[in-house]
This record gives structure tokens, C-alpha cells and sequence, in this order.
């Protein structure tokens, strides 16, 4: 039979994986352009604008896609999970309100200026604008951050006859894992972003190494994976020990522990088996587990089988997640490293190995992301709000045919409106940068536009 | 200070601002059919290009504010709407993407013109028949939805799918007759009036078979003296769409502007309709509102941030003023 829970929540990692892939772009993408756009102002280098001009139009085939897939979000609460948004909304809804009037009105309103408008208000102002929709991303990943951290450790709310009133809306916005998910998510936006950036540019300087525009994205990029991606394994590291401070089975389903006890091993890998309640096949490292967790060689760690089962997280799903971003992470910091060698020995633009290597983690980020998120998401189940709502209590009163369908659906859609998406993008980055021409024939610094351009 | 009805008023008016523009959008994407040559069509899309994103946003502030405002409502309307909801998403989908998508590709630019304009059609069909079966009332029981999966389908929700399907068509001939000169101006003024005719015997039907719907309905209209306060809306309307007829053959910015007064008045007539209620027949808003603090807390952000979204988005439109210059946008 089909179970009308699990079904909603299919339908929901479905949808939100499509979604965030497009986020996790735009985001870094239009802090990127932003850059681009300011050192050709003051540069006066026509290579930034070729860049500018190249990522722009990925920017809005992602930007667009991203506000398509979101809007879906928005009304899926609803129709999926309507008990849920009932219970939630005077907490959540704020939150998700003011994501709206302070980030999405920005980031539309500006948008087109900054696509079509260039000639028609000059350089300065379009800069204004490309800052605008920059700044939306970051605002909007601000209060999302916010709305989810708070279903992982509510606070500043109470209970009064079985609804949610707010007691402090500070408590609310700034819960206890926020600041540690919106510095993780957007620095992992804007690896997602630089990966990308750097596999575009080893692309083409594999077919020619001499190509400037390519020369200058990679160096851009392989600054950012040296410098970024190990400061994204410490805020991670962070991010854990929060973790483990309120959500304590979700990391006992990371590491794999079902026994708790002292001094406990790292697993590296291994095959958590829920029912039998032990990683099956375990390879461990003696005590490592107790001091990455507890900074102590002998310090407790808490196990799953502590919990009531009908409290535990999937370990078999979490623990593997965990250990797919993991190990992203540490080999974007491996490329960021073997890059900053081949610049001090001078083969950044000539080494095929490291371009490859490059070319090969272009993907990487959204993987990381996609694992990452669902560690989070599954490691917070049974609960749908941690402690507080069940996700079996949180379902719509909708038959099962009626989500079978729509999921159905969205499979379909999903795939072929964003699988030709995903081919304009891989076709507009194989371009050569050096060519880019204006974003749908605009952005030129003399307003004049290349004749091969007027037939698109 | 009343913060339940202030939002009810909000949330009407995100709602209002979503349907007339991107009722233009949508409704670009219905004429699609009429126009078919390859250059117009690109014309036609060039004229909303920059501003559709910020049009369809209002959608969001709609659902999120109701989302926030009026969780019960929320919850009932999009668990009773399960399908038409869906299938507007997804029509929107393909609606959305199509704005990048139709320009990016050659060999299958045919369809990404069909995606453009299916997906407008679906989508404004479905807001329509969620609007008829909105007026028409949800079966609640103790605050859960307990109708059946099909319940939005009846006479009178395709009456208003129809209804605003045209309505948007007319917006969207409005706003490009406007935006564009030549041979494609004077063809969409052909379209016009037949969609002027259409309109006004579905608007007709509409308000007539509301007083069938529910007996309440009827009070409120007809019962003394609220038909003599209440008739200067009918014959008001009625007053602008002759007009509108007479301005279709050689006025460029009035269609427009009178379709949109003609889109305001029936809107009001929906909401003395309906008023008080928020999930009809029997939830009024007051009792589907989120608590006092939270409605407060989110009054500031609205408060201060509308003003300046109407702002940019004023200057948006401005940037984009006039006749859309030949060599497009793309």
C-alpha cells in the first residue's frame, strides 16, 4: 500500500533537492558577478567583462529555474504538509514572510535591470544593480537558514493549549544551530560556485592553455578552493559540536554509534544496520571518535541505542551522507592545496593533471550540498519540528493517489524542464569566454552590439 | 490596534497586485496561439522580459503572508485545492522557464512557445476555477478538510477559470498594445473585441449564478439597503466595458487602464461578496489568524519594506518605459 507520509516526503526531497541546486548557483554566482563587474569598472579590463558577460547568462538560466522550483516550495506546505503549516505558522511564517519583502522582491526587481538594462542606465547604476540581486541571495538564504535551523532547535516559543505563540522573536531568528547552518550554507554556496567556476576554466584550458579569460576565472577560482574549503571543514567541525550539543542522536547516527560509551573509535566506514541496533563490517580508529567529538581522548559519546526507537534517525541513510560530504570536502581542499603548488611553481595555467583533477570536481559542490542536506534532514527525523510535532502528525488529509500523482508529475516535469535547463547551461559554458557577447545583446560598454548578434 | 484585519487587507492586496500583473504575463502567453509567427512571439515576450519575475513574486508574498497571517486558511485552502495548486506550479514551471529557454534554443524554439503558452493558459484556468470554488465554500469539519480530491470541479468554477482566462488575455493585449507599434499593434486590436465580448457574458453568468451558490450571497447583494450602496459597482462595470469596446479600435494606453479598473471592481465585488470569511462558508478570518505578536512582528517588516519594494519596482517599470526598441532585450 502506499503510505501517504512517506510518499509527502518523497515528494518534498524531490522537489527540494531540484530547488536547491539552483540556489546554491545563483548564490555565489551573483556575489561572483559582482566582483567581475567591479574590477572591470575599475580596471577597465574588457577580459572582466567578457567573464561578466559569459556568467551572466548561466546566472539567469539558474536564476531562473531556482525562482520556478521555489515558488513550488512555497506552496507545498501547504498542500502536503497542512497540519504542520498550521501548527507552525505564526512562528515560521514570519520568518518566511520577511524572506519575501526584504530578499525576493530585491533580488526580482533588480534582476531585470541587471539582464537587459545596462544601456539603458549606464554602468554605475548596473553595478548598483548587480549588487542588489547579490545581496537578495545572501538575505534570502538568510531567513530560510533561520526558519529551518529553528525546526532543528526551536527556541523562543511556547506551548499555550496546543498552539505556538512566540515569546521572543530574537530567540526565534537566532536559534542555536542558525549561525552555525548560515555560515556552513553559504560558504558551501560559495564553493558550490568557485568548483564550478574552476572546472569551467580547466575545461577550456585543456583545449587551449593561452586562453586569458579562462586563465583569469581558474586563478579566481583556485583562490577561493584554497582559501575557503579549509575554513569550510573548521565551520563544519563547528557546526557538529552544535549538533551534538542539541540534536545528539542525529550525530550518533552520523558517526555510526549505537553503544554509547567512553573513549570511542572514529568509523570510517561501515554498514549501520537499524534493526540489529550496530555498524555491521566497522573500520574504526581506536578513541578518535570521543576526541573529535568531545576534544577528550576518554570522553562519553552517546549512542542510538540510548534513544527510545521511535526517536531514532535513519543511521544507514546518515551515516553515509555524512560521510559522501566529508569526504567532498576534504578533496576540495586537496585541489585548493595542489593549486596553490602549482602556482608557486608556476604551472597553474599548464598542469593537465590539475585541470582535470579541477574539471572532475565541478560537481562536487552540489553533491556535498545535496549529502549535506539530507544528514540534516533525515538525521532530524522522527521530528518534523525537533522535540516538538511528529513528521507522521504534520501530513495532509490527501489521498494517497492524489500525492502519487502529483509526485508523478513532478518527477516528469522536474526532469525534462530541467534536464534541458542543465543542457543550455553545460552549452553556454563550452562557449568560449573570450567570445561571451552581451547578455542577450546588451551589456557593451559603447552601446553598440556585434553584428552576428542580432540574429541571437 | 486591528492587526487582523490590517493583514486581511495585505494579503487581499498582494493578491490583487499578483493578478493584474502577472495576469499581463499570463495573459501574453495566451494570445501566443493567435500570434504565430516567431518574431512577434519573441516581441511579445521582450515586452514583460524584465519585470515578469518581479510580477510573479507577488504570488509568493500571497501565499507566504497567508502562509504566516492565516495558518488555518492556508492549511485548508492548499489541502482543498491539492490539484489545481499542483497543477498551476507546474504550469508555471514551464511558463517560467520558457522566458530563458525560448531564446537559448533554436531547433526547439516551437516548444518552448507551446510551454510558454500552455503553461500561461493552465495556469490562469486553474486560478479561475480555484476562485469559483473558493466563492463556492470547502466542506470543514472540525477544522480539517474532509471533501474529495475533485471538489473544485463544478459549472461555476469553469465559468471563472473562463473568465479569468479572457480577463487575462485582455490585460495582456492591453499592456502590448502599449509596448508595441505596427502591424502586430493592429492585429492584437483585432483580437480584442471578440475578447470584450466574451468577457462581458462570462462576467455576466458569474454574478448571476454567485446569488445561486449560496442564499447568503444573494443577501448581501440584493437585500434593501445594501442594493442601492452596492449597485454603482455592476453599473460601473458595465459603464467600463462599453467603454473599453470603444477604446479597443484606436486608444493605446486606455485598454489597459480599463481593464485593470474593470479587474479592481469585480475583485471588490468578490470581497463584499465574501467578507468576513477567509476559507467560505463558515471560517472567518479573525478566527484562522495567526496570534497578535506574530502579526505585529511582521506588520514592522511589511510596513517598512512595501513602500520601498513598490519603490524599486516603480523604478523597474520606469527603466523600461516606452515602446520596446527593435532589437529586444535578447
Amino acid at each position: 500500500m502506499l503510505d501517504p507520509e512517506i510518499l509527502a516526503r518523497v515528494q518534498f526531497a524531490f522537489t527540494m533537492a531540484f530547488h536547491i541546486i539552483f540556489p546554491s548557483l545563483t548564490i555565489g554566482l551573483a556575489s561572483y558577478l559582482l566582483v567581475l563587474e567591479g574590477l572591470w569598472l575599475r580596471t577597465k579590463d574588457d577580459t572582466y567583462l567578457s567573464l561578466y558577460k559569459f556568467w551572466v547568462k548561466i546566472f539567469a538560466l539558474a536564476f531562473g529555474m531556482g525562482v520556478v522550483s521555489g515558488i513550488v516550495m512555497s506552496y507545498q506546505f501547504g498542500t502536503n504538509w497542512g497540519p504542520f503549516s498550521e501548527f507552525s505558522g505564526p512562528v515560521i511564517g514570519p520568518l518566511m514572510a520577511y524572506e519575501v519583502l526584504t530578499a525576493f522582491f530585491l533580488e526580482a526587481g533588480f534582476l531585470g535591470i541587471m539582464l537587459f538594462g545596462l544601456n539603458r542606465v549606464g554602468p554605475r547604476l548596473h553595478v548598483v544593480a548587480t549588487g542588489m540581486v547579490a545581496v537578495g541571495t545572501v538575505i534570502s538564504a538568510f531567513w530560510i537558514l533561520s526558519a529551518n535551523s529553528w525546526m532543528q532547535t526551536p527556541t523562543g516559543h511556547i506551548l499555550q493549549d496546543g498552539r505556538l505563540m512566540v515569546e521572543s522573536w530574537w530567540d526565534v531568528v537566532f536559534n542555536p544551530s542558525f549561525p552555525y547552518r548560515l555560515v556552513h550554507m553559504v560558504l558551501a554556496a560559495y564553493l558550490t560556485t568557485a568548483f564550478t567556476v574552476g572546472a569551467v576554466g580547466a575545461w577550456h584550458l585543456l583545449r587551449n592553455r593561452d586562453n586569458g579569460a579562462a586563465r583569469v576565472m581558474f586563478s579566481m577560482a583556485m583562490w577561493m578552493a584554497a582559501i575557503v574549503a579549509p575554513i569550510q571543514i573548521i565551520a563544519g567541525d563547528f557546526h557538529g559540536l552544535n549538533t551534538l550539543e542539541h540534536q545528539p542522536a542525529k550525530v550518533a547516527a552520523m558517526e555510526g554509534h549505537f553503544e554509547t560509551r567512553t573513549g570511542a573509535p572514529l568509523i570510517l566506514f561501515g554498514l549501520p544496520d537499524m534493526a540489529a541496533g550496530e555498524t555491521k563490517y566497522a573500520l574504526e580508529i581506536p578513541k578518535l571518535g570521543s576526541l573529535i567529538l568531545t576534544h577528550d581522548w576518554n570522553g562519553e559519546v552517546v549512542g542510538l541505542n540510548d534513544f527510545p526507537p521511535e526517536d531514532r534517525p535513519n543511521a544507514t541513510i546518515v551515516f553515509w551522507s555524512f560521510r559522501i560530504m566529508v569526504g567532498i570536502g576534504f578533496l576540495m581542499a586537496l585541489l585548493g592545496a595542489a593549486s596553490l603548488f602549482a602556482r608557486w611553481r608556476k604551472s597553474l595555467y599548464s598542469c593537465a593533471w590539475l585541470h582535470r583533477f579541477a574539471l572532475l570536481m565541478g560537481p562536487s559542490g552540489f553533491i556535498a550540498i545535496l549529502a549535506g542536506w539530507t544528514t540534516t534532514e533525515v538525521g532530524r527525523q522522527p521530528w518534523v519540528i525537533y522535540g516538538i510535532m511528529r513528521t507522521a502528525d504534520a501530513g495532509s488529509p490527501v489521498a494517497p493517489m492524489a500525492i502519487a500523482g502529483s509526485l508523478a508529475a513532478f518527477v516528469v516535469v522536474y526532469t525534462v524542464v530541467f534536464g534541458a535547463g542543465t543542457g543550455f547551461i553545460l552549452k553556454a559554458m563550452a562557449k568560449d569566454p573570450r567570445h561571451a557577447h552581451a547578455p542577450h545583446g546588451e551589456v557593451t560598454r559603447t552601446g553598440s552590439r556585434p553584428v552576428a548578434d542580432q540574429t541571437r | 490596534m486591528d492587526y487582523q484585519l490590517i493583514w486581511g487587507l495585505l494579503i487581499a492586496f498582494s493578491v490583487f497586485a499578483y493578478v493584474t500583473l502577472d495576469g499581463f504575463d499570463l495573459g501574453i502567453g495566451i494570445l501566443f496561439p493567435f500570434e504565430p509567427g516567431a518574431e512577434n512571439r519573441g516581441k511579445m515576450m521582450n515586452a514583460v522580459a524584465p519585470i515578469w519575475d518581479g510580477n510573479e513574486t507577488w504570488l509568493v508574498l500571497g501565499g507566504g503572508g497567508l502562509y504566516a497571517a492565516f495558518p488555518q486558511a492556508y492549511s485548508l485552502l492548499m489541502t482543498a485545492f491539492y490539484i489545481p495548486v499542483i497543477t498551476m506550479l507546474l504550469a508555471l514551471v514551464f511558463r517560467g522557464v520558457a522566458f530563458e529557454f525560448r531564446f537559448k534554443s533554436t531547433k526547439h524554439q516551437k516548444h518552448w512557445d507551446f510551454a510558454f503558452s500552455t503553461g500561461s493558459l493552465i495556469a490562469a484556468a486553474m486560478q479561475g476555477a480555484m476562485l469559483g470554488a473558493f466563492i463556492e465554500g470547502i466542506d470543514v469539519e472540525n477544522g480539517a478538510f474532509v471533501g474529495g480530491p475533485f471538489d473544485w470541479v463544478s459549472p461555476f468554477s469553469i465559468f471563472c477559470a473562463s473568465a479569468v482566462v479572457v480577463g487575462y488575455a485582455l490585460l495582456g493585449a492591453g499592456w502590448l498594445i502599449m509596448k508595441i507599434e505596427g502591424p502586430l499593434q493592429d492585429h492584437l486590436r483585432t483580437l480584442t473585441k471578440p475578447a470584450i465580448l466574451w468577457m462581458t457574458v462570462n462576467l455576466g453568468v458569474v454574478s448571476l449564478m454567485t446569488s445561486y451558490v449560496n442564499p447568503a450571497y444573494a443577501e448581501r447583494w440584493f437585500s434593501f439597503p445594501n442594493i442601492i450602496y452596492l449597485a454603482p459597482i455592476p453599473i460601473l462595470t458595465t459603464g467600463l466595458l462599453v467603454w473599453l469596446w470603444r477604446a479597443a479600435q484606436h486608444r493605446e494606453r486606455t485598454i489597459f487602464g480599463i481593464t485593470l479598473a474593470i479587474f479592481f471592481l469585480c475583485y471588490l465585488g468578490f470581497g463584499i461578496t465574501l467578507y468576513p470569511n477567509i476559507v467560505p462558508p463558515t471560517i472567518d478570518f479573525r478566527s484562522a489568524a495567526a496570534p497578535d505578536n506574530s502579526l505585529a512582528f511582521m506588520l514592522v517588516g511589511a510596513a517598512i519594506m512595501l513602500p520601498i519594494i513598490i519603490g524599486y519596482t516603480a523604478y523597474a517599470y520606469y527603466v523600461f518605459r516606452g515602446k520596446i526598441d527593435d532589437e529586444g532585450y535578447h
